[in-house]
């Protein structure tokens, strides 16, 4: 199995604050990978390196070329979809446009036909809200569209931030459900992070542990679960 | 103490070269230049105010030359009383306290107060807007007021305008008339630098200040936005009053359209590129105003309208320019490039000396 | 109250929906170019004034009126496209009074180089329409009021479809709603924040192509249009389409409604009372009629 993404040795900063210290992970084809870690451990940031929204140091490959010097928008088209913290739907337009510009990157008109049916299958609730405007969904129906949209242009690797922030139960069980399947059915390569170290550990199959801007733990997801350390700092028992 | 008074001498530089410069020219130019360099005199007292509201307090102002044109007509209709505009055939209504007539000079710190009290009123509405919303607001101000000013013919003179009687050097003095103006100018701007320099330094100039980097933080500390806003508004307006009554003096003639917007929207990219957020800044920026359109080809004047070609693409491209590279404007380059010696200068002042009292608790 | 007559009134309103036409045409380039990027282009009217003299240009070197109609659009489209990549995108992760003022700078240049170009003479500008009035009810409407409204509507309408129903609409719709998502689907934002600036472009050469008939062709000539159409854009909402044309429409007949029966407004005081409503709307109600309240992030 290749490793769809590596990050070698990833620095980034925010002006005068170092976020990243030297974040060192991979993720292999057809896994579902965790990035695990308090507040501020700069789990959002290694997603964002990956995704270029963020100046970083060091490598970063990508079906083993190195994407450090690609801008944001060009990442989409390699097949990389970013579903970021707070969602980033576009409020003000209506569900159904913001499944359309899911598409835009592969050619909105005829890829937006095709993929619709196949949307539509894993959030049925979808076709029928296709007039609404997103903003004033949910918070569980937001996330779900916001997945559903990167899942439009089919991509190989999906970045997940904290999909669970500010959700129901029920409705996060429903959304990593979602993206399981989605794995097994589709092969689709998920890097996940997650404050929930629980929920994120039953999905994935290794997990990382960041803390302060450094990988502090990794393993595959049974033995972090049976780890002391997180144990005790993560799980809550 | 080398190091604090090397500072010192630093920072009083740039006013003693000025005015020696000042006197020099007093002393030796010929009748053109010393006219050239009364106008340098007016926009810089002109720019002060402005420097205070747009560089100091944030506000974007797009109407200064609005409330010069406010100053010029106080200091017209102040000098000409009702029997000098009877002769024009206009008769301002009975309850405009317009006397008979003073002294040119006495017009001006009239037209600094009566314009200053314009815009403190306009400067309460001005609070509800920001930034852009601001600067909107002043420019269709700025555009509109020659049509008013148009409108209430029997104060104004309506589009004809008045024409002042002509100065005269006071107390009999054996100088020529232009040079007394020149003098008059430059007292006034000296005059008006002090008080911006006392504002600007004081608490009042930390208020403004507090609240152009960071309002809501200004707010929490106890800094209230609206009072030091409309002050700020006030004053510069109050400078710009002068410096038009000034400006009507020396011209001896006011009308509408001797305050385009133009001079409005040129004044503001003056001081800009000149150097917001310091008072020598109001100085180039004068200079700049005055002298770009010689050097660019074209006349001086009072009438500085648009369509006037050359130098109006030279300063516009020039303050786009100042905004990529320069954002401090002229004088921030200035003060950029003896900054390695400022600092150094600091840092031995303040290895020298011990730090003389500790910290007062609840101090602002 | 001035001798009051329906006919009259109706001629007032029909008039005044052309010069509100033209407003509305201006204020949605205003705010168009707000609404992707949070700033005023104080530099559009001279913009239009440009363009319009390029039209001017074209039919002086012979080109019939239509074609040169729409080859001064493309030349707009290219000419705004061009300013927000060359001069616009050194300055656009900057504070936006940085961008303001960068605005004004190019409102001095462009005013001084129309000038420069081809002086501040006035001249006459054709009308594509017939200068005649057409009788309708009692009702004396001019050809060429009617004339402006459907061009200026037209174009309003052809906008909105683009942006309601094609791929490259939606994606500056969702760029200028949320460009860091957009980059993240793949959208070139800086592309699109350059098509806009030059669909507000091409939307003030049509401003200032119906207003020249009337104003005549001089320098400053949308220095007072850009002022109401500034009015029509707060008055309606800064940041909503629907409402800068709203805006405009109504400003245009309001502004010519008082100005025909209040004395004391009459011809010269049109302009300040332009600015009473541009005031007040921003005192009373600064998000205009259907714009969104401005949330103040601390």
């Amino acid at each position: 199995m290749s490793e769809l993404l590596e990050l070698d040795n990833v620095a980034a900063r925010y002006g005068p604050i170092s976020a990243l210290h030297g974040v060192s992970l991979h993720v292999g084809e057809g896994e579902i990978v965790a990035l695990l870690g308090a507040n501020g451990a700069g789990k959002t940031t290694t997603l964002r390196a990956v995704s270029r929204t963020v100046r970083t140091s060091g490598d970063i490959r990508y079906e083993g070329k190195s994407i450090v010097r690609r801008a944001p928008d060009a990442l989409a088209k390699l097949g990389i979809a970013h579903v970021p913290e707070g969602r980033g739907l576009f409020a003000e337009l209506s569900v159904w446009e913001n499944l359309r510009m899911g598409a835009y990157v592969r050619g909105e008109r005829r890829t937006i036909k095709q993929e619709a049916p196949r949307v539509f299958g894993y959030f049925p609730w979808l076709e029928r809200r296709g007039h609404q405007q997103a903003g004033t969904l949910s918070g569980g129906e937001q996330q779900m569209l916001a997945l559903a949209r990167a899942l439009v242009s089919r991509p190989r690797l999906l970045l997940l931030d904290e999909p669970s922030l500010g959700l129901a139960p029920t409705v996060v069980q429903e959304l990593f459900a979602v993206v399981r399947r989605l794995n097994e059915e589709e092969g689709l390569t998920v890097l996940v992070v997650e404050q929930n170290a629980n929920l994120a550990l039953e999905s994935s199959a290794r997990a990382y542990v960041l803390e302060v801007g450094n990988v502090a733990i990794e393993g595959s997801s049974e033995e972090l679960r049976r780890h002391e350390g997180v144990r005790r700092s993560y799980l809550g028992y | 103490m080398i190091a604090r008074a090397a500072l010192i001498a630093l920072r009083l530089l740039p006013v003693a070269v000025t005015v020696v410069l000042v006197v020099l020219i007093g002393q030796r130019a010929g009748e053109f230049r010393l006219d050239e360099f009364t106008y340098v005199a007016i926009y810089f007292a002109a720019l002060l105010g402005l420097n205070m509201l747009t560089g100091y307090n944030g506000q974007i102002s797009l109407g200064h030359g609005a409330f010069m044109c406010i100053g010029a007509y106080v200091a017209a209709v102040a000098v000409l009383g009702r029997p000098g505009l009877a002769l024009y055939g206009h008769h301002p209504p009975d309850w405009l306290p317009v006397g008979d007539g003073m002294r040119p000079v006495f017009t001006i710190p009239l037209a600094f107060v009566l314009t200053g009290a314009v815009g403190f009123l306009f400067g309460i509405p001005a609070l509800r807007l920001a930034g852009v919303s601001l600067a909107l607001a002043t420019f269709a101000m700025a555009v509109s007021l020659p049509a008013i000013a148009k409108k209430f013919e029997n104060v104004t003179g309506g589009g004809g305008g008045v024409n002042l009687p002509l100065p005269h050097t006071p107390f009999g003095w054996d100088i020529s008339t232009k040079r007394w103006l020149y003098y008059e100018a430059w007292g006034v701007a000296a005059v008006l630098f002090v008080l911006s320099w006392l504002l600007v330094r004081g608490r009042v100039g930390r208020a403004w200040r507090a609240i152009r980097d960071r309002e809501v933080a200004a707010t929490a500390s106890g800094v209230s936005p609206a009072v030091y806003k409309t002050l700020a508004f006030a004053v510069s307006s109050a400078f710009a009053g002068a410096a038009g009554a000034l400006l009507a003096i020396q011209v001896s003639y006011v009308n509408p359209d001797t305050f385009p917007i133009s001079l409005s929207v040129l004044l503001l990219a003056s001081v800009v590129i000149g150097g917001l957020g310091s008072l020598s800044g109001a100085l180039f920026g004068a200079l700049l105003y005055e002298f770009l359109p010689i050097y660019a080809q074209e006349p001086p004047l009072v009438h500085f309208a648009f369509g006037k070609q050359a130098p109006a693409v030279v300063f516009g491209v020039l303050l786009i320019l100042i905004m990529y590279a320069l954002p401090g404007g002229f004088a921030g380059a200035i003060r950029r490039m003896f900054a390695p010696l400022t600092r150094f200068l600091r840092e031995r002042q303040n290895t020298r000396e011990p730090i003389l009292e500790p910290a007062r608790r609840g101090e602002a | 109250m001035l001798a009051f007559t329906w006919p009259e009134f109706f001629q007032q309103i029909t008039s005044g929906l052309a010069s509100g036409a033209i407003y509305a045409s201006l204020a949605l380039a205003l705010v168009l170019i707000y609404r992707a990027t949070d700033v005023i282009n104080f530099a559009q009217g001279e913009m239009a004034t440009f363009t319009t003299y390029i039209a001017w240009m074209l039919m002086q070197h012979g080109l019939p009126y239509w074609p040169a109609f729409v080859l001064t659009l493309v030349i707009a489209f290219a000419g705004g496209f061009a300013i927000e990549r060359v001069v616009i995108r050194p300055v656009e992760n900057r504070p936006e009074i940085v961008i303001v003022i960068v605005t004004i700078g190019m409102l001095i240049a462009i005013n001084g180089l129309t000038g420069w170009i081809w002086g501040s003479e006035v001249k006459a500008f054709d009308s594509p329409f017939p200068n005649r009035t057409v009788d309708v009810a009692g009702v004396a409407i001019s050809l060429q009021d009617v004339g402006t409204f459907c061009v200026c509507l037209a174009t309003v309408l052809v906008l909105w479809l683009f942006f309601r129903f094609t791929t490259l609409g939606l994606a500056m719709r969702a760029a200028a709603v949320n460009p860091g998502a957009s980059r993240l689907l793949g959208v070139r934002v800086g592309w699109m924040l350059a098509i806009g600036w030059g669909l507000a472009a091409a939307l003030g050469a049509v401003a200032g192509m119906m207003a020249a008939p009337t104003t005549f062709l001089d320098p400053n000539m949308m220095l007072v249009i850009l002022i109401y159409a500034f009015a029509a854009a707060v008055l309606g909402g800064i940041d909503s389409p629907v409402g800068a044309v709203v805006g405009g429409l109504t400003l245009g007949v309001l502004v010519n409604l008082l100005g025909r029966y209040v004395a004391f407004v009459g011809e010269e005081l049109r302009l300040p009372t332009a600015l009473a409503i541009l005031l007040t709307v921003l005192v009373i109600r600064p998000q205009g009629l259907f714009g969104h309240a401005v949330v103040r992030r601390v």
